[in-house]
């Protein structure tokens, strides 16, 4: 979307009689402009569309391991990420736009993270959640990836081992805030699939 | 028990000549090394009369140096128990770089993914295994990452995921039996696959003509770390193996370090490893009754029983400040003390989750529709388990009731009252009843061992296992000197090698450690529950519904990370 400087304004409408009557019989009379500033509000349209973004993730769990328990209490009562907009757990990359990675990437497992990432539609984000995800943790091992973002794009990095549903839930409010502002994703923008399959 | 000297004289008579066994007792188990050549025949003989009813691990081992001195490389090392007398036996043989030993597949069922796993680790070559083929690492990797000559940080990448296939090498597509037959391919990331399971199935209708499973896709290389890592330092890889029970996996492998090294931790560590233990075994089977309901569609269950689960973890959080991942043990005790009052919130939370159970039992086992869904579904027989190598409740439900803190007690579990509950059909319902009643009973055994907790020491107070306590570190030169002494050389048991078991959330964990007297372990062999079952699921499923395998899935609480290590 390029429109950042347009403006959506109800006040801009041409309507300037003052007679307004609807079909149900209301008959007061009512100056239109009031009325749409009773309820309109300006913005951008980026803004909004952003808005509905980030108070609307919908989250794929890729819970692999042990930050994927961890990821049930995030969702879990107690914590209840619906709270934050993004209960709404899809097990379909394609109806998801907000990838949780939680938990260890193995080799063997890398080439399904990236089919799963790229069955993902567009806005989609990556959380890593953990030290595993972010950066192969304490596996310094022959079989574990050295990080997710060693094959797809992570836009939140979040430390621990694993991390505290707090610490989650700090992630995905960063996250929204990313959303919100609109920050600038070159990680995401440069991004080229690894030759894999 | 059968000592030795019987298990001698019992082969000689069966015409087996032992001039070139060596029957030895170390640290309390019985070891016999013997030719390869002759391995099947024992096998059987150990087998007959059900004397030795369970293969409970093979695995292997690499001495590099033997082969520099003309001797042979592997060892492969086979574990046996006799349910009836808690007996164990160890049976080792040895086997040159590129030379082949005899498959046990044909005595016992369970060898499959043992050997499988063996050949993958280390290149040992099973005769007369149908399927010998990779099991953890990926189908690109070259070489075996558990001998000692593959450095533990060279990684491979795997470029392509793994066709569907079924009794062949992945990278052939598996060759339909029937072109009606629709082959389908489920996980390694489903909701029903519970992490990285994958499961391959043929299809006729929606009943599963055959079906194969791949795993490996959480092989984070446990056994490697293990072997460069110092002994105090494993203990958060181990609890990263179950991390739905994370507790249990520190003091399987702390007590089987202790048992190495001849030590006995202190009533009052006894008691707080007990109560750990428990309350895991509690936790473990909530996420596996509750994703077991969110699998058969019952969401509520899940959201319900996680309430109890998080008030575990803040018992968890109070003791040491983790929630999930605790290492809390450490070898000659505890890492801390319990805080003040801790047990009677444990008290209190015992009461919380009596009445949680009963909820729990009307939600599931009196509900209907559960009822239909599970009862009569996917069983499996007593004689088929055992061969299987299943422990932990999915055997009790077949109606064997084998548990390790009956048969051979530890942490005083002969003092306490409980039941071990059995089911009878060995079916899918069967093994949740089997779960929900041995929380009630964990719940019974917490509440003993919380009204009478010894006074005492939490640890051990030998210098050269633990770090003496902050005090004397800062408070006197002796303190200071054990402190130093024991961080630069580290924990060192003596020469040798061990196995211990635990009751683990999902039956028999097992631990193979050998020890080469420095500070790192040599070899750690974790022999997994759900490792076992899991090579059982083809089988177990053939001419199932589809759906009924999900929900066997689930029934079989599969812990990927203890799977694959
Ligand atoms: S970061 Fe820690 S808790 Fe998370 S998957 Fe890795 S080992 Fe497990």
């Amino acid at each position: 979307m390029s429109s950042n400087s347009q403006t959506i304004s109800p006040v801009a409408s041409p309507v300037t009689s003052s007679h307004v009557k609807s079909s149900s019989g209301y008959s007061g009379t009512q100056d239109i402009n009031d009325m749409s500033r009773s309820f309109a509000l300006t913005t951008k349209l980026d803004s909004i569309i952003a808005w509905g973004r980030k108070n609307a993730l919908w989250p794929m769990p890729y819970g692999t391991a042990c930050c994927g328990i961890e990821l049930m209490s995030v969702m879990g009562p107690r914590y209840d990420l619906a709270r934050f907009g993004a209960e709404v757990v899809r097990f379909s990359p394609r109806q998801s736009d907000l990838l949780l990675v939680a938990g260890t990437i193995t080799e063997k497992m890398a080439p399904v993270l990236i089919r799963i990432y790229r069955q993902m539609l567009e806005p989609k984000y990556v959380l890593s959640m953990g030290a595993c995800a972010s950066s192969g943790g304490f596996y310094r091992a022959y079989h574990v990836l050295q990080g997710c973002d060693k094959v797809i794009p992570v836009d939140v990095y979040v430390p621990g081992c694993p991390p505290t549903p707090e610490a989650v839930l700090d992630g995905i409010m960063l996250l929204q805030k990313m959303i919100a502002s609109g920050q600038p994703r070159p990680w995401r923008d440069n991004w080229k699939a690894p030759d894999h399959d | 028990m059968t000592s030795l000297e019987e298990f001698k004289k019992e082969f000689t008579q069966a015409g087996i000549a032992v001039e070139n066994y060596q029957f030895s007792r170390a640290f309390g188990d019985d070891v016999i090394l013997m030719p390869k050549e002759d391995l099947l025949k024992v096998f059987s003989l150990l087998r007959k009369n059900q004397k030795f009813d369970f293969l409970m691990d093979i695995c292997g081992a690499d001495y590099p140096q033997r082969e520099k001195n003309g001797g042979k490389r592997f060892e492969v090392v086979y574990h046996f128990f006799n349910s009836k007398n808690a007996q164990r036996l160890r049976i080792k043989a040895l086997v040159g770089d590129g030379e082949t030993i005899d498959s046990a597949l044909p005595v016992w069922r369970g060898a499959d993914w043992f050997e499988r796993e063996a050949y993958d680790m280390f290149g040992i070559i099973f005769k007369g295994h149908p399927n010998l083929r990779k099991l953890l690492t990926h189908h690109q990797f070259v070489g075996h990452p558990l001998r000692k000559d593959y450095e533990a940080d060279r990684q491979q990448h795997c470029t392509q995921s793994i066709p569907i296939h079924f009794d062949n090498e992945p990278g052939v597509d598996g060759n339909i039996l029937n072109e009606n037959f629709v082959p389908i391919n489920i996980g390694p990331s489903h909701p029903a696959m519970h992490g990285t399971l994958r499961v391959m199935a043929e299809l006729d209708g929606e009943t599963i003509v055959r079906a194969s499973c791949e795993i490996g896709y959480l092989h984070r290389c446990f056994e490697k770390m293990a072997e460069t890592h110092p002994y105090n330092q494993v203990i958060p890889y181990t609890d990263r193996l179950n991390y739905c029970s994370a507790p249990m996996n520190n003091v399987g492998y702390c007590k089987t370090v202790e048992k190495l090294m001849g030590i006995e931790i202190p009533p009052r560590a006894q008691a707080l490893r007990v109560i750990l233990c428990e309350l895991s075994r509690i936790i473990d089977h909530i996420i596996s009754v509750g994703t077991g309901g969110v699998d058969l569609g019952a969401l509520t269950a899940f959201f319900h029983l996680f309430t109890y689960r998080e008030k575990v973890y803040t018992l968890f959080e109070k003791l040491c400040g983790a929630r999930l991942t605790v290492s809390m043990t450490r070898v000659g005790g505890m890492a801390q003390d319990a805080p003040d009052g801790w047990f009677d919130e444990v008290l209190s939370f015992c009461k919380e989750m009596r009445a949680g159970v009963d909820e729990i039992t009307k939600l599931f086992l009196d509900n209907k529709i559960f009822i239909e869904r599970t009862q009569g579904v996917c069983p499996i027989s007593a004689a088929d388990a055992i061969q299987w190598g299943y422990t932990g409740p999915l055997l009790r439900a077949c109606g064997v009731g084998l548990d390790l803190r009956k048969v051979s007690p530890y942490y005083g579990y002969e003092n306490y009252q409980f039941d071990v509950p059995i089911g009878s059909a060995g079916d899918i319902y069967d093994r949740y009843l089997v779960r929900i009643e041995e929380m009630k009973q964990s719940i019974r055994i917490v509440e003993q061992v919380c009204k009478s907790v010894p006074t005492g020491d939490y640890t051990v107070r030998l210098k050269g296992v633990v770090l003496p306590e902050k005090k004397d570190v800062y408070g006197n030169i002796e303190g200071l000197m054990n402190h130093f002494m024991l961080v630069i050389k580290g924990l060192r048991p003596p020469i040798g090698e061990t196995y211990d078991a635990t009751e683990a959330a999902n039956g028999e964990l097992g631990f193979y450690l050998v020890s080469d007297g420095s500070a790192n372990p040599y070899r750690l062999k974790v022999r997994p529950p759900c490792f076992a079952i899991w090579q059982s699921f083809p089988t177990v499923v053939k001419g199932a519904l589809i759906a009924d395998a999900v929900a066997t899935v689930a029934s079989m609480n599969v812990i990927a990370g203890e799977l694959d290590r």
